[in-house]
């Protein structure tokens, strides 16, 4: 295993519904990668099968070159610790003001004490552009942007070797999609981290990735360097990045009949 | 044909959900046994569990306290009504009253805030940000609503044995003019130290299950706000029927020897 995130042969089924199928995925050091996919093509799956959170019905995952399905949270601690996670909603934690909301995991192994992790708050918040104002506003007081980059300062604040980013600019006005998507890519530069992305959004897609991986259907069917994903002529491709309803692409809740031909 | 696949589903939700809740509390006293020990949030939920609600124990415990007596001087055709008032309250307030109604009281109160505040959590993705923040969140949310419940519950029912005491008093002295000093004497000499323990392990078991429901049901929510709303009222139906499931094997295995 060469990548820092090596995904082979992934399945993952709920009851009869077969959401991954053999999901092949490698992801280098350093490498900021990004998976696109419509509605239920099984793309937070992979990303909560690669977090431990659902474990394959069978397949490897290697993270860092630990194959870590089937691992208990104990066992997989030494990489978690070294994942940043930022949620589509930012999941941040209500009953804890923002400071506490960022320098959580430092508070929780007690690696930080109050004054260490009100600094690191302030600067990881500073990372994001955010202010020390901040500091003791409680979650449910911030706008949807807001609570995204608080989260975003989140995952970065303990420095992690990989950061997980889950649909960062979705619900966001086309402003503040931009603001995040800089900032991702600022952050990850400045952390030197690896990434792994998803999103449906292709503003996200040309901000940020080096390589773009298309899951349809619970398989990877393409994937290459953004200038690849321009020059494509792959039917499946361009009906996703174009944003056509009609193509070999099957909506949810009806087929489509195939209207775009072309190779691979 | 029908009819048997109907039978057959509800059978095997039974025993899926028998089987997801034993390894839930299975887990959940795991998370009790071992550390880290969170002293910080079993304070902040023994304020919100055991202090906030004193005043419904108490109002409950005393209007209760205040009925019963009325109910057992008519009932008792008024003879020697100082002596038989004042031991069946206190006998019944202590044994059964006292820890059910408050459990029952505590159940609506409390099991329905844990549910809805753990599923809001897990419908909003806060309990995988916890796990993926190498954060066990039987340890973070579960064990310090349980051990502050578990806690909390015998102090309640200890006050509203107290307070529904006091209810009959009141009704006994103010209504049916009898003999203060008399009717204090008749409950302390009649009432013995293990009716109050009974109750109160008792409580202490009522209390486990308040929270171990309200987090088992707020846990395993789905389906956004309308899995929260469903997650609450089951949280709240099956710690009212366990309370009460409870109370009576309780009330065998403690009084029948």
């Amino acid at each position: 295993m060469t990548g820092m995130i090596t995904l082979a042969g992934v399945a993952k089924a709920f009851g009869s519904k077969q959401v991954l199928q053999g999901l092949d995925l490698n992801i280098e050091q350093g490498q900021s990668v990004v998976v696109i996919g419509g509605s239920g093509s099984g793309k937070s799956v992979m990303l909560k099968s690669i977090l431990g959170l659902l474990t394959p019905d069978s397949g490897t995952i290697h993270v860092d070159g630990t194959q870590t399905v089937g691992l208990s949270r104990r066992d997989r601690a030494h990489i978690d610790a070294n994942i940043g996670m930022l949620f589509q909603n930012g999941a941040l934690f209500d009953s804890l003001p923002v400071w506490r909301n960022v320098a959580f995991r430092g508070l929780q192994d007690n690696t930080l004490d109050m004054q260490a992790a009100r600094d690191i708050a302030v600067t990881s918040l500073s990372q994001v552009g955010l202010g020390p104002e901040l500091l003791d506003v409680f979650p449910a007081a911030l706008s949807g942007g807001m609570q995204k980059r608080v989260g975003l300062a989140r995952a970065i604040a303990s420095k992690p070797d990989i950061i997980f980013f889950d649909e960062p600019t979705t619900g966001l006005d086309p402003i503040m999609t931009d603001v995040i998507n800089h900032l991702i890519r600022d952050c990850v530069r400045e952390l030197g981290a690896t990434t792994l992305t998803i999103t449906h959004d292709m503003t996200s897609v040309r901000a940020i990735a080096d390589k773009t991986a298309l899951l349809y259907q619970g398989r990877i069917i393409w994937q290459g360097t953004t200038d690849e994903l321009e020059l494509s002529d792959d039917p499946f491709l361009n009906q996703f990045i174009n944003g056509l309803a009609h193509g070999p692409i099957e909506v949810e809740g009806q087929t489509v009949e195939a209207t775009v031909t072309g190779g691979a | 044909m029908q009819a048997i696949a109907t039978i057959g589903r509800f059978f095997l939700g039974f025993f899926s959900q028998t089987g997801l809740l034993t390894l839930f509390i299975v887990q959940a006293v795991k998370a009790l046994v071992t550390p880290p020990v969170y002293a910080r949030l079993i304070g902040q939920q023994i304020m919100r569990i055991g202090y906030y609600s004193l005043p419904v124990v108490a109002l409950t415990s005393f209007f209760t306290g205040g009925a019963l007596a009325i109910q057992i001087y008519y009932g008792g055709n008024q003879f020697n009504s100082e002596a038989i008032v004042s031991s069946i309250v206190a006998l019944g307030i202590t044994r059964e009253l006292g820890p059910v109604l408050g459990g029952l009281m505590v159940a609506g109160r409390v099991s329905a805030a844990i549910a809805a505040e753990i599923g809001t959590m897990r419908v909003t993705e806060q309990i995988d940000a916890l796990t993926t923040l190498s954060t066990d969140p039987f340890k973070y949310l579960v064990a310090p609503r349980v051990i502050a419940a578990t806690l909390c519950m015998p102090v309640l029912a200890l006050v509203a044995d107290i307070i529904g005491v006091m209810g009959g008093f009141v009704v006994g002295t103010q209504s049916f003019g009898f003999n203060a000093a008399i009717y204090v004497q008749q409950t302390v000499n009649f009432l013995q130290p293990d009716d109050v323990i009974s109750g109160l392990i008792k409580a202490a078991v009522f209390g486990f299950i308040i929270a171990i429901m309200g987090c088992y049901h707020g846990y395993h929510s789905k389906g956004g706000a309308q899995g929260v709303g469903r997650a609450t009222t089951n949280a709240v139906v099956a710690s009212s029927i366990l309370i009460l499931a409870a109370n009576y094997l309780m009330t065998s295995l403690l009084f029948s020897a």
